[in-house]
């Protein structure tokens, strides 16, 4: 018994006490700024592995990021990594920066439906379904419950039954052999529920658009809730996206909030 | 350096040769030069397969001879023009090679007589037999009124990847296990050919499994540097290792935190949970994501391990040492662990030799393969790493194997972190891609002890040096099956134990 309280005690608390202001340290890739000076523009958009870089103005689509920080290393006046985590939004459009933009990427606190504010807002249980996922997204998925990240303190947690849950968080792409699997775990989580799409593989293909063993159709028919950027997610992208989403209190202090 | 001996051509892990060097044999003296050579037994297949060149099919077979640190090729061809022809197996005398085998029946409808098991691997989009689809999966069946089928996934319960497992079983106990994959197939090797940059390639070869990123990454830069003739410098082969043993110690750690929650053992879980964050923390202060993306390139790193991470990362391995330890010394001797590990889900010598196993699977079970040992690469090379061996095979092995490869990989990276000779130069750049011009009509085999076992990567170039095929092998295309055989005669039950204990991948199974 005597060991077993010294363990304890080596490993005191773990948990981080402000999950919405905890930081990640550099060189943590999160969300980019670009800034406005003369780059080759061209240059820049045929570098991107998946093409998330536009023209006109340069802008990143985080969506289609891999954060793996290339463009940054070749244009470094252009192109900083910052490393905000905070990246979720509810609102595909927010996913896009554009040059000259330094604010946050948050939701849209009108386009969070009715439905999520009246039900969700002090507990909220989801289930994972990876779908092609490369298991750096699932595995951070589960750092979110883990004693340092804690996120069952907010009462949001994975289940095991589709029955028990409020909606469901896709990871990975959607191969054409989950897409049956998908649809079904979707029918089977009672209504009201909410879709989340966690990392870059989910939200537009990442690195595998283009592959024909992917069938993304589900995406069309469902209305999503939250997009999640990251490849994988950090937690506290994931966590923080989860609580702007379901508490007005979060999202008013996010929105009111400079760091 | 390469020697024709005996119809093959033997080369290093991570060579590069012409294709014109491999001897290309008739199928019955392929079949007798295979079998033959197998019959050593520190010799086994790290891949077989086979692409469209011209109108012909051409198979290529890699077998490493662990104890020469040498791989052997040799190649056969199928004219077309018959339709997918007929071999004759060779699973039924060497079962390792059953699922090289099932894959080119699957991609290329190649009928191997005589197989045992001819099963889909995992419903390739461009699979030949287009008609069946995951719900036709042949799964084998007992008929009698005494046995029942369980069936679970492909969903699961946790947050974990899909994989459908059908369980007979005869009350409790566990007759047969058969597990249908597929469900993560991305395309993966037809996009290496499709995306043509490097970057693409790279981004491709990192997300193979995010688990092993370092593993699979590194595992292709290998290919590339190897297809280019770029050779690295010692610095950027100790960074290698370092990640390379940096991932493995947080993945063992994370999984015997949940080996520990399987057996409902809390402190164990808790303890060792927290202990794998620091690590994971560590990658992604020295590269900026925590399972190491970013970090692995072509001929380079943009991420140097400089002088202040190197403190860090002492002072990082000194703390997580004695809290291992202390937890370690209590985890491993408490009879309740042990008695739920201890004697379940038991892979025999024999067994793994049988089906191939590679890694942890073939360590436990007393089968010495460890491709840091048996074919060097990075900084094993020039520091030598000894395998860490057990005998019984069971879970508990299995568990034990983890904490003595943790304790092992501190070592090492404390005796490359010594070593001066290592850091005189600065970390170099990653090769520009205008600068990389892959050997015309070559092929390379590279291979890399990720924390699962062993990785195999291989390419093949055209007369221009466009990658014409790309071949991935994860080391769970083998220990699937140990899986499948350790659960027999075991009580359903004992699933969840034995499957932590393996830990196998999925997406890299189902590429």
């Amino acid at each position: 018994m005597i060991k077993e309280a010294q363990i304890l005690a080596h490993h005191g608390k773990q948990y981080i006490p402000d999950l919405t202001r905890s930081q990640v340290p550099a060189p943590f890739r999160g969300r980019p700024v670009i800034s406005s000076t003369d780059a080759d523009t061209k240059a820049l958009m045929e570098l991107c592995p998946t093409g998330a870089i536009s023209d006109n103005p340069v802008s990143i689509n985080l969506g289609k990021c891999l954060f793996c920080g290339e463009c940054e290393f070749a244009f470094p006046e252009k192109i900083r990594f910052t490393n905000s985590h905070i990246m979720a939004t509810n609102d595909s459009k927010k996913l896009v920066v554009r040059e000259g933009e330094e604010e946050r990427i948050l939701l849209v606190p009108d386009m969070i439906r009715e439905d999520i504010k009246r039900l969700f807002t002090r507990s909220l249980k989801l289930r994972q379904i990876s779908a092609g996922g490369d298991n750096s997204c699932e595995l951070e998925l589960v750092a979110c419950g883990n004693p340092n990240f804690d996120m069952g303190r907010f009462g949001i947690e994975f289940v095991a039954s589709p029955r028990h849950a409020d909606g469901i968080v896709i990871t990975g792409p959607i191969t054409e052999n989950m897409a049956e699997a998908v649809q079904i775990c979707n029918a089977a989580v009672p209504s009201p529920k909410i879709v989340v799409l966690c990392g870059a593989d989910a939200i537009s293909g990442g690195i595998f658009t283009g592959s024909r063993a992917l069938n993304r159709k589900f995406l069309q028919e469902v209305h999503i809730d939250l997009y999640v950027p990251g490849n994988p997610p950090h937690p506290l992208t994931f966590i923080n996206g989860i609580l702007e989403l379901t508490r007005v209190k979060h999202l008013n202090k996010r929105l009111n909030f400079k760091d | 350096m390469t020697r024709k001996i005996e119809n093959t051509l033997k080369i290093k892990n991570g060579q590069s040769v012409s294709l014109s060097e491999i001897p290309v044999l008739e199928y019955r003296e392929f079949y007798a030069v295979v079998l033959r050579l197998l019959n050593a037994e520190d010799v086994h297949c790290v891949n077989y397969y086979a692409y469209p060149d011209n109108d012909n099919l051409k198979f290529i077979c890699c077998l490493a001879d662990d104890s020469a640190q040498s791989v052997s090729l040799l190649s056969h061809i199928l004219p077309s023009g018959k339709g997918p022809g007929e071999l004759e197996s060779l699973t039924r005398r060497v079962g390792a090679l059953h699922i090289f085998e099932r894959e080119l029946w699957e991609n290329f409808g190649v009928k191997f007589e005589g197989h045992p098991w001819m099963k889909p691997v995992r419903f390739s989009h461009n699979r030949y037999n287009r008609i069946i689809a995951m719900h036709d999966y042949p799964f084998y069946r007992i008929k009698s009124e005494e046995l029942h089928e369980v069936g679970v996934g492909p969903i699961h319960a946790g947050v974990i990847e899909p994989g459908y497992f059908r369980f007979t079983c005869n009350g409790e106990m566990v007759l047969h296990l058969e597990i249908q994959l597929g469900w993560q197939h991305r395309g993966v090797e037809r996009l290496f050919l499709e995306k043509p940059k490097l970057l693409q390639r790279t981004m491709l070869a990192e997300s193979i499994t995010g688990d092993t990123t370092i593993g699979h990454t590194l595992a292709f830069a290998q290919v590339m540097e190897g297809l280019s003739g770029i050779s690295t410098d010692s610095r950027l082969d100790a960074e290698r290792s370092i990640a390379l043993e940096l991932e493995r110690i947080a993945v063992h750690t994370g999984d015997i935190s949940a080996l520990c929650t399987d057996v409902a053992y809390q402190l164990g879980a808790a303890v060792f949970g927290a202990l794998r964050t620091p690590i994971i923390n560590f990658t992604q202060e020295w590269c900026g994501n925590r399972f190491g993306k970013g970090l692995i390139r072509t001929g380079g790193s943009h991420y140097s391990l400089t002088n202040v991470l190197i403190q860090k990362l002492r002072k990082l391995l000194d703390d997580f040492e004695w809290r291992f330890k202390e937890m370690a010394d209590k985890a491993y001797s408490l009879l309740s662990v042990e008695n739920r590990f201890d004697n379940i889900g038991m892979v025999t010598n024999k067994q793994a030799r049988l089906i191939g196993a590679v890694g942890m699977a073939a360590r436990t079970s007393g089968v010495k393969r460890d491709i840091r040992h048996s074919h060097p690469f990075a900084a094993f090379r020039v520091i030598s790493y000894v395998p860490v061996m057990l005998e019984k095979g069971d879970v508990y092995a299995r568990y034990y194997l983890r904490r003595l490869e943790i304790e092992e990989s501190i070592n090492y990276i404390r005796r490359i972190l010594d070593n001066e000779q290592f850091f005189l130069s600065e970390t170099t750049p990653p090769v520009p891609e205008a600068n990389l011009h892959l050997y015309p009509s070559s092929i390379t085999v590279s291979m890399v002890e990720g924390w699962r076992g062993e990785i195999c990567h291989s390419a093949v170039t055209d007369e221009e040096g466009n990658i014409i095929h790309y071949k991935v092998k994860d080391p769970s295309m083998h220990n699937w099956k140990a899986l499948e055989l350790s659960l027999r005669g075991l009580e359903i039950s004992d699933f969840p134990i034995n499957n932590k204990s393996y830990n196998l991948s999925y997406c890299g199974h189902d590429l």
